[in-house]
């Protein structure tokens, strides 16, 4: 859990490179940061040891099924950050009382496309995931799919991140909703995250 | 040599009386060479702005100068003092300083951190540089008044929020759309606050416009200002669908925008923002329209206490640009400081070198002819010892001291030396 907790805070840093100098944007690194300080500092108080790989699990469909899947959540995680960034943003405007934040803080408009973009590229990276987790775990262990806990919760995020595109690109529920939507899908990446690698144990429990 | 200021402002003057004594640009370098030839006055330069017309002054007597820059005002635009005299107001020395940077930095000005009365100083300042009405100390002056005014602007946020209806307009837009050129925009109605935020709002780079009013004419008519399109009244909610930016002033004494409509207007437009400027009194857009989702709607006093807030925040700027500018009268008046210490020092040299050339004279003729070498080392010692006695007070003289216009005194007096130029010309 250790390695993979700080994995995970380094993926969410890699992304957030990358937004702050393609976007240049004001606070984005206020809102981000915190999510890297917590995934760190939980890392922290997990044992340290390192458990060998079994060596069914030892295949290059491995390096490619976790690097998707860790970035998938980092890009999740960039969506919560920005979510939040809308959601404070769009109180201010819309209560017409500009807070202090309001001139250092992006656009309504940039906000909500590049949480719309974050949220197309987890989902893409999930979906990948899932895509090459299925075809390893038929190399590996001969069956595609196990009904495992962290298979299911990794269902149900895909199954929610689809709905929050779905919507975006029939009804148009963008915005606040998206925003909102872009938090609540977070949580249960969290919880898939580090509820399921603490509570559970299934064949994902290498962590 | 004393800097003064004479001059009126918004503040003390009433517009009748500035059109009076206002320079227009022909006549500036006129007055400025006038001025710098009657005698009195040393250095000059005039700002005239619609707010205010200041001449800053270099002088060597303060009674006399304000006097008569008080009577070529006066003489110069044909107007009886006495109708001047009680709007003029006079600063002198740190006073003077002061109220110049108070001014560059527009913490004077009608709105405190409006961006233009820099301009118009350093435009004035370049009239002087052309008549060669300044010299050293106002130079220095105009230049630290500039760097003043840049220190405020960048170190404090004096100029940042908008303080009119226009400027919050477009401030907002642009913090809910970000990139105005791929926005449409709506006139509703017309009006002069409607109009100049319109304008803004084009110069802030929205390209398509539609305009619509109850008379079509009207509507055509600014249309074709706005390079836009009329669209017919009965017709405008249609056209909300391809609209972002709305701007509505007419004068309905009912709402023509209700929230039911709207809504249906947002599906359609499946949820893309809109925001709503709505600057009519009584209002024409139904206020229940803001609990629309990606829906904005301001009114006229929505903005108007936006404005208000940032004006307090302005004033709160104010106070931190004023400690600013303490700090760089103190850093002129050091200067300033340094330059009246260099005449004594400049006396003293030359009153010592003056001593040592007849002594060496004298000496030299007594013991008549020598070699070459024997006079270098003679007049070797002579220098040596006049530079080893002379540079303890000459140092003392440039160092930063409390009391150094005291120290200069005495040492003036001490060595019985005779500066031109006064020394009491202190605050």
């Amino acid at each position: 859990m250790h390695e993979a907790a700080s994995f995970f805070s380094w993926c969410v840093l890699v992304l957030f490179f990358y937004h702050e100098f393609r976007y240049k944007m004001g606070m984005l690194s206020s809102f981000v940061m915190p999510i890297i300080f917590v995934l760190m500092f939980s890392s922290a108080f997990f044992s340290r040891e390192i458990k060998t790989l079994n060596p069914v699990l030892d295949s290059h469909w491995f390096e490619i099924h976790v690097i998707m899947a860790f970035m998938g959540d980092a890009a999740f995680a960039m969506a919560f950050g920005i979510g939040t960034m809308y959601l404070l943003q769009e109180r201010y405007v819309k209560s017409r009382h500009l807070g202090d934040l309001f001139r250092k803080l992006p656009s309504l408009q940039s906000l909500d496309e590049i949480n719309f973009r974050l949220i197309v590229l987890g989902f893409s990276l999930l979906s990948l995931a899932i895509i090459t987790g299925i075809i390893w775990a038929h190399s590996a262990w001969g069956s595609y799919w196990r009904w495992d806990p962290k298979e299911v919760w990794s269902l149900i995020t895909w199954l929610i991140y689809a709905l929050v595109l779905h919507l975006r690109v029939t009804v148009g529920w963008r915005g606040k909703k998206a925003a909102m939507l872009s938090i609540i899908g977070f949580a249960i990446v969290i919880f898939a995250f580090f509820g399921i690698g603490l509570l559970q144990k299934g064949r994902h429990v290498f962590l | 040599m004393n800097i003064l200021v004479i001059g009126l402002n918004h503040k003390t003057a009433a517009l009748d009386v500035r059109e009076k004594v206002a320079f227009d640009g022909a006549r500036l370098d006129e007055a400025m060479n006038m001025l710098k030839n009657s005698g009195a006055v040393k250095e000059n330069i005039i700002l005239s702005t619609c707010n205010r017309v200041e001449i800053y002054a270099v002088v060597n007597d303060i009674g006399s100068g304000v006097e008569s820059i008080k009577n070529f005002l006066s003489s110069f635009h044909n107007v009886p003092l006495e109708f001047l005299d009680k709007s003029l107001y006079v600063y002198t020395g740190a006073d003077a300083v002061r109220h110049l940077y108070r001014v560059a930095s527009s913490l004077d000005s009608m709105v405190v951190g409006e961006p233009q009365i820099l301009g118009q100083l350093k435009d004035a300042f370049e009239a002087a540089l052309r008549n060669r009405s300044t010299g050293v100390l106002l130079n220095k002056l105009m230049r630290k008044a500039v760097s003043t005014a840049k220190r405020i602007r960048t170190e404090t946020k004096i100029a940042e929020s908008a303080v009119s209806i226009s400027f919050a307009a477009v401030e907002l837009a642009k913090k809910i759309f970000d990139d105005l050129s791929s926005k449409s925009f709506m006139l509703i109605g017309a009006g002069e606050m409607a109009e100049l935020a319109a304008r803004h709002l084009i110069t802030n780079g929205v390209k398509k416009v539609f305009v619509t009013n109850r008379t079509a004419a009207r509507a055509e008519e600014l249309a074709a200002e706005f390079h836009g399109k009329a669209v017919p009244f009965e017709d405008f909610i249609r056209e909300l669908l391809h609209t972002d930016i709305i701007i509505c002033s007419t004068g309905a004494p009912h709402y023509i925008l209700k929230k039911e409509q709207l809504q249906r207007i947002m599906k359609e437009r499946r949820q893309k923002p809109v925001f709503i400027i709505d600057i009519s009194v009584p209002r024409n857009i139904d206020p229940r329209i803001n609990d629309l989702d990606n829906v904005y709607l301001y009114d006229i006093d929505n903005l108007q206490g936006i404005i208000e807030t940032n004006l307090n925040e302005r004033a709160k700027e104010a106070e931190k640009a004023e400690k600013i500018v303490d700090e760089e009268i103190d850093s002129f008046l050091k200067w300033k400081e340094s330059l009246s210490a260099a005449p004594t020092i400049v006396a003293l040299r030359n009153k010592a070198e003056e001593i040592r050339k007849a002594e060496l004279e004298k000496v030299l003729r007594k013991l008549g002819p020598m070699e070459e070498d024997r006079i270098k080392s003679i007049e070797y010692l002579t220098v040596s010892i006049v530079n080893k006695i002379i540079h303890p007070p000459t140092a003392a003289l440039k160092a930063d001291d409390e009391d150094k216009e005291q120290m200069l005194d005495i040492v003036q007096k001490l060595f019985n030396l005779k500066i031109e130029s006064d020394n009491n010309d202190k605050r």
